[in-house]
């Protein structure tokens, strides 16, 4: 399983975040997608897996292509961003059962409650859950999951040391597995990447495009 | 879909639920036009197949705008657009769940508030038939609505302006049903064209909600 993007671009509102993105990524790759704020990482995401709309290139994830095969792609995807997907009123283990069955994978909810350390409040709802407890419930989510591309987009924001290292773990054995991971991320996860792709905030390659504009001229404007 | 499905039931009788709240919203409706009418019965059963399906749509649309909103806005609408199923089908999961908890109690608690405006007994088949029967359009085109206007902040205006006027054949066919059974007509008309309708909201609107679902996003 491969992942390549070629000269992907996107533009939001009119403003065009970024263009031309480049990447490829093995099996079993982990990947850090590096960048200043408001460089368009989650936007990068979200274009990848086809949740945010883009233009120009395309993205392949194995035999999938997010041009002609949008569902396909997506089916080889999981994605957790800056919201968990927790429901307040369920319980921490009907949030996790849901995504399991909806995702429709084997694996088992136990385990990925132990691995995060959630199994003693299983049965709370998930309202008293604290930020970190609900982030970990959200990146249990990618174990149930079992995906073989990993989209996150700052995972540990929330996380103690301690879950930073069993995150970091989860990431590992998931590229171990042949699975690639592509972090959105400014903390060290305690490896360096395999890859790394860097995002810089589009600057318009040349002015002249925008001095070619009529209406920014203003010529007759008296 | 039977996850979303069952999901969605689960989450509707959690607190914050939608669940009820129809039901009760309707049934205060049907007693403040009873009391502001007073003691005119005659005037009140000739009201009564309008008003109480006039109700029932209002109602149905009490719970409308947190259809899709409430998923968006945790993040959960972003993973249910990955999950292996088709998003169409998510959308029939999510509208039948809603018709569950907001249509049905509807049309089973209709005879009580056939009671109250003082509804002839032998129009109570044909109302509580005509609820069973339209109510899932209002469900079906209210997941249109609430596509389209999912990530508007306080869209639930918007949605109303949207969908109530989509609402209009059904209201016709469906009070046109009540009225006929009251007066002791033949109501076989009335409710082919509602069965219609419905049918052609199940089969038309999960595409079309899927689609705004999906220009959202872009």
């Amino acid at each position: 399983m491969r992942l390549e993007i070629t000269n992907l671009s996107c533009v939001r509102g009119g403003r065009r975040v970024f263009e031309g993105v480049v990447f490829e990524a093995g099996a079993g790759a982990f990947a850090a997608l590096r960048g200043p704020n408001g460089s368009g990482k989650s936007t990068l995401l979200r274009a990848i897996c086809g949740l945010v709309g883009s233009e120009g290139g395309d993205v392949r994830v194995g035999e999938a292509s997010l041009r002609s095969d949008r569902e396909a792609l997506q089916e080889q995807v999981v994605y957790a961003g800056h919201l968990d997907a927790v429901k307040p009123q369920m319980t921490v283990e009907e949030n996790l059962d849901f995504w399991r069955r909806l995702y429709g994978g084997g694996a088992t909810v136990a385990a990925a409650l132990e691995r995060f350390d959630l199994a003693h409040i299983a049965d709370a709802p998930a309202a008293y859950c604290s930020a970190g407890q609900k982030r970990r419930l959200g990146l249990a989510r990618l174990a149930v999951s079992e995906r073989p591309l990993w989209l996150l987009d700052e995972p540990t924001v929330s996380l103690d040391a301690a879950n930073v290292a069993v995150f970091a773990e989860l990431v590992r054995a998931h590229c171990a597995a042949g699975g690639i991971a592509l972090v959105a991320t400014h903390v060290d996860l305690g490896r360096a990447p395999d890859l790394e792709l860097q995002m810089e905030p589009f600057q318009p390659a040349s002015r002249d495009a925008a001095s070619a504009d009529p209406f920014l001229q203003g010529e007759g404007w008296t | 879909m039977k996850t979303l499905f069952l999901r969605d039931v689960a989450l509707s009788f959690r607190i914050g639920g939608g669940a009820g709240q129809s039901l009760a919203f309707f049934v205060l409706a049907i007693a403040l036009l009873a009391f502001g009418l007073g003691g005119e019965t005659d005037l009140l059963a000739q009201l009564a197949p309008g008003a109480l399906w006039v109700f029932a749509l209002l109602a149905c649309l009490l719970s409308l705008d947190r259809l899709f909103q409430a998923d968006y806005e945790d993040g959960s609408l972003d993973h249910i657009l990955l999950a292996p199923v088709p998003l169409e089908g998510a959308v029939l999961a999510k509208a039948a769940a809603h018709w569950l908890t907001t249509g049905l109690p509807l049309a089973l608690g209709s005879p009580v508030m056939a009671i109250i405006l003082n509804l002839p007994t032998e129009a109570w088949p044909a109302l509580v038939a005509s609820l069973l029967i339209g109510t899932p359009a209002l469900s079906l085109i209210g997941a249109v609505g609430a596509a389209l206007t999912v990530g508007v902040r306080r869209g639930g205006l918007l949605l109303s302006l949207l969908v109530l006027p989509l609402y209009i054949p059904t209201l016709i066919f469906g009070a046109l049903a009540v009225r006929g059974a009251a007066l002791g007509q033949e109501t076989t008309g009335p409710f082919l064209m509602l069965i219609g309708v419905t049918l052609g909201c199940l089969a038309l609107t999960p595409f079309a909600a899927a689609a705004a679902l999906r220009a959202n996003q872009s």
